[in-house]
């Protein structure tokens, strides 16, 4: 390599091993500042960040009212389609737009040509017919290409409803860039080691893995440079390393949003950057270049931008994930595989933007948690969750094994080592239906389209638990093969015509894959099977001989209620279903098959999907989110309910496992301190016990109700759902009424 | 120690997560059985003696098992009802393995009433009563729960004499028990109960037990009562704080 390890951008950085080659975690364990103290030395928001934040306001209630603030239909995006845009630009401290205009939407059609045209249509806008003969005469889009493979069953499969939400016609997202190489590094030095990387293939055989690998690598290499070239539209030359904390948050920022302008992927995760940021932060304040006020300030308008990240899509996709999820998740916290914590000031400062900005459900802040977290830490984060709602906790205790203390989370609940892991996103498999299959012989409840073939229904009146497992692993077989030949489908083409080029580039070149399969309905498959086990569950069917209800006597043991004899057909169904995926022949790029217990809000639109089920629910009903157990079924508070979730093991969840806890204030504790000591508690009990992820909404049902009936009150009402947070009242009405219907722990 | 076996207690339900029924993350125990009938009681369910599950004292503690390593760093353990005195036998007995065996902090929540039927010795597991503290005046005492008020102030005392921590608990019902006057005497009362009370918690009537009445084809005459605004509540409290009481 040609660089000078003595660089005047690196001066008082310690460490020799991250200097030669790209390494941003050596960096950080050299030069990180623990921070164990308490939050008191924090700043609040100067009046530069409130005007620009109230000017921002005004943008979003008026795009909250037309649905989208306005669209840049005739310039594709690219990293580079766009001049530089600005909310204010004399009072912007980090700089960079997706578009030319805040909250102006971009077009990415090599996602999907049809999803443009859908979204342009549902807001009023013509798609430009330059657009539509490019991409329709003589440019493929991903979409297209997965529809020239996908097989009937499958068609059959997606059409029911049995597998949903499969990144087919958008970008598939949960890939995190490695974006503070760009601050570490500059592109010059990232280009040159993409081009070592590429030259030391050269004379490898050349078979199809290694061609791909070197076109991506070019791809990767252009990109760098478009990268460079879209900072210096604003100015900046980031050939080179970032100099100072302001240009290390800046530069980061643009390797984002570089992502961000050529990828609408369903999440666009940003990584684990606070700590590393939080070097430059140190060295500055130590200079006395800077003052707390200067930082606080620059890590809010940071924020500023990363809640103004939007996407074009659908009033469709929008009822499936509520409002405008872009997932810009930031993983805090955490401790390093040598046992210091990785806490430092600026995990604080990332949380203190609640106070300084308001509540938000963007960027999805994620306190990566660990019974060793410096205490002073856990009772910031804790107040932080009573007072916004707006933060999630993942058991850091239980993923730093696998992945180690630099991995960050992609999306809701999905952990991968920072720029040396992505995963191919497989949204999920509902098993609520599969058991329904199980019983109908393959043929769909509520159409009564046969859909799965080859299969023989239950025909006795009562059901007999035996049978229907051994019909039910039989329809775990067929789902597990139909859904993964989707994914292999999906995840090929959009390598080829939808790569992510800069997010790819922010990786080594050697990377793990992970096949991230996931499932939907799990409480209600697992209360169904310990009805027909433990109650009398009769089948009512219709004209046709179709299953269509069920009548059950006696009572069962529901999951949720820390109840082995319920619980353990939960496990055991998770368990079976990762069983039957790994057994699958073939995933693309020698990807590492996983799955997720994680619905996101679709659990409502699965529930629309899914008729009356054996454990009692009825047709249409919400399923609960996540690993949740069903509403009200939980019988014994959250700390039975919470245990029961912790016994899915993450061995076979390894894409994460979610739950979502509510409760309101008063029944958190009396006082604001012991609400804060209690909830530390509990997050620490939830990790001692092994849960992986708890969403934590501390709020009252009437404040929810209220908003409801005058949401414009309400801009900034956020609450956690299934690994992300959201504005409630962006939330669809049936969204909402699931939402409050679902279980709030206030014991009276 | 094969003592107390053969046992059985009847379990209305449990609670695991429970914050606002003594101090820390509290298990509770709903054991069923009440000889008051307080007109404003959101678990009217929890009254009949016998009703509920049957549970031996093994099962009982089976129950807790699982949460006992939490609860011990997290809080404790809880018993209400219902009223607990009910089932005294059981319900020492309880307090005595939780005590003995699981090291817990223990609550016991009561109202006192039926104190005389133990002695001083069943107190000895108990760490802390939450003493519910219904009425100063004896009149509304009995209109308002259908039993005399004497015995609870009695229990107060002894608990007092046992130097027994306590926190006195009192619900707060517009019209019922908002009074004034009757909340100052209280006040002084629990006041000269000296340093065993650690804390007073003026607890906002709901009308979340409401549907529970009707459920039990129970006459509930509560129907329009409102909440206490926060600023009925702070009042409240100010009465208790004026007398040198901390209350939450």
């Amino acid at each position: 390599m040609t660089h000078d390890t003595g660089r005047s951008e690196w001066r008082n950085f310690r460490g020799e091993n991250w200097k030669n080659r790209v390494d941003v975690r050596d960096f950080i364990q050299k030069n990180d500042s623990p921070y164990d103290g308490t939050a008191a030395f924090l700043a609040g928001p100067t009046q530069r960040t409130k005007s620009l934040w109230d000017k921002l306001s005004l943008l979003l209630t008026e795009e909250r009212k037309k649905g989208v603030l306005d669209i840049s239909t005739v310039k594709p995006s690219s990293i580079v389609a766009h001049d530089a845009g600005y909310i204010d630009q004399d009072n912007e401290i980090i700089v960079g737009l997706q578009t030319d205009a805040p909250l102006k939407r971009a077009i990415m059609p090599n996602g999907g040509l049809r999803m443009v045209k859908a979204g342009l249509d549902a807001y009023g806008y013509a798609m430009d017919p330059k657009v539509d003969e490019i991409w329709t005469k003589y440019r493929k889009s991903h979409n297209q290409g997965v529809f020239d493979v996908y097989s009937p069953d499958i068609l059959a499969a997606r059409k029911a409803g049995i597998i949903t939400g499969l990144p087919d016609a958008y970008g598939r997202g949960r890939i995190i860039g490695d974006y503070r190489r760009v601050a570490l590094y500059g592109t010059d030095f990232l280009r040159e080691y993409k081009k070592r990387e590429f030259q030391e293939l050269d004379d490898a055989v050349f078979d199809e893995k290694t061609m791909r690998l070197r076109e991506d690598l070019s791809e990767q290499y252009r990109a760098l440079d478009e990268l460079r070239q879209m900072a210096a539209k604003y100015g900046f030359d980031i050939s080179k390393p970032a100099a100072s904390a302001k240009e290390a948050i800046q530069w980061t920022y643009f390797g984002y949003l570089a992502a961000v302008k050529e990828q609408n992927g369903a999440a666009m995760s940003l990584g684990r950057i606070s700590t590393f940021l939080d070097i430059y932060v140190e060295r500055d304040l130590h200079d006395g270049t800077l003052t707390e006020t200067q930082v606080q300030e620059m890590i809010d308008d940071l924020v500023i931008k990363l809640r103004i990240v939007r996407f074009l899509r659908t009033p469709d996709y929008d009822a499936l994930f509520s409002g405008d999820p872009t997932w810009v998740t930031e993983s805090i916290g955490g401790v390093g595989e040598d046992g210091r914590s990785l806490v430092t000031k600026s995990s604080f400062r990332f949380l203190h933007t609640l106070y300084n900005l308001g509540p938000a459900p963007e960027p999805n802040l994620t306190v990566l948690w660990s019974t060793k977290l410096p205490r002073a830490f856990k009772d910031f984060a804790a107040k932080v969750s009573i007072d916004t709602s707006s933060i999630q906790y993942e058991n850091d205790d239980l993923m730093r094994p696998l992945w180690g203390d630099d991995y960050g989370i992609a999306c809701c609940v999905s952990a991968m080592r920072i720029g040396k892991q992505m995963q191919f996103f497989g949204a999920r498999a509902n098993l609520a239906k599969a058991l329904l299959y199980a019983i109908n012989g393959g043929v769909d409840e509520k159409s009564g389209a046969k859909v799965a073939k080859g299969f023989e229904p239950i025909v006795s009146d009562v059901l007999d638990y035996d049978e229907v497992c051994e019909k039910l692993d039989k329809m775990m077989d067929w789902l597990a093969k139909t859904y993964v030949k989707a994914l292999n489908a999906i995840h090929y083409m959009h390598d080829k015509y939808a790569y992510e080029r800069i997010e790819m580039a922010l990786h080594d070149r050697d990377i793990l894959r992970t096949m991230a399969c996931g499932i939907a309905g799990l409480s209600v498959a697992a209360d169904s099977l310990s009805a027909i086990k433990h109650a009398k569950v009769s089948v009512i069917r219709n004209d046709q001989g179709l299953a269509v209800d069920y009548k059950i006597e006696g009572s069962y043991p529901a999951y949720g209620n820390n109840d082995d004899s319920a619980d353990s057909i939960t496990v055991a169904l998770a368990s079976k279903f990762m069983e039957k995926i790994k057994a699958q022949p073939y995933f693309y790029r020698e990807s590492m098959p996983t799955q997720s217990i994680l619905t996101i809000t679709s659990n409502v639109v699965y529930g629309k999907k899914t008729g009356n089920t054996p454990d009692g629910r009825r047709a249409g009903t919400p399923f609960a989110p996540g690993a949740n157990p069903m509403y009200g079924r939980d019988a014994k508070g959250f700390i039975a309910a919470g245990a029961s979730v912790a016994k899915i093991p993450y061995s076979c969840s390894l894409d994460g496992i979610s739950w979502t806890a509510s409760a309101t204030p008063d029944s958190l504790g009396h006082s604001a301190e012991e609400r804060r000591a209690n909830l530390v508690n509990c997050l620490d009990g939830f990790s001692t016990a092994n849960g992986f992820h708890v969403n934590v909404n501390v709020l009252n049902r009437e404040t929810l109700v209220d908003a409801m009936e005058h949401p414009e009150l309400y801009p900034q009402l956020t609450i956690r759902v299934s690994g992300y947070a959201v504005n409630f009242v962006k939330l669809t009405r049936e969204q909402q009424m699931d939402v409050i219907s679902r279980t709030f722990y206030s014991r009276m | 120690m094969d003592d107390g076996k053969d046992l059985v207690g009847y379990l209305h339900s449990v609670e695991t997560g429970a914050a606002v029924d003594g101090p820390g993350m509290r298990f509770v125990y709903f054991m069923s059985g009440c000889p008051f009938r307080c007109q404003y009681c959101h678990n009217p369910d929890t009254w009949k003696a016998g009703s509920g599950r049957k549970v031996t004292l093994r099962e009982a503690l089976d129950e807790i098992l699982p949460y006992c390593k939490f609860l011990k760093t997290a809080g404790g353990v809880t018993i209400s009802g219902g009223e607990p005195l009910v089932q005294a036998t059981f319900v020492g007995e309880l307090f005595r393995r939780l005590k003995r065996t699981f090291r817990l902090h223990t609550a016991l929540d009561t109202q006192g009433f039926l104190h005389e039927s133990v002695p001083d010795e069943w107190f000895e597991p108990v760490d802390l009563v939450l003493l519910d503290i219904k009425h100063s005046d004896p009149d509304k005492h009995l209109a308002l729960t259908g039993k005399p008020l004497q015995p609870t102030l009695d229990f107060a005392k002894r608990l007092a004499r046992l130097k027994k921590k306590m926190w006195i608990r009192y619900v707060l019902v517009p019209g019922l028990t908002d009074d004034d006057g009757d909340i100052s005497r209280l006040a002084d009362f629990v006041a000269g109960l000296g340093d065993s009370v650690e804390r007073v918690e003026v607890l906002p009537f709901h009308q979340l037990g409401a549907f529970k009445w009707k459920e039990l084809g129970l006459g509930y005459t509560l129907e329009n009562t409102p909440a206490p605004t926060i600023e009925q509540a702070e009042r409240a409290r100010t009465l208790f704080r004026d007398k040198g009481l901390t209350v939450f």
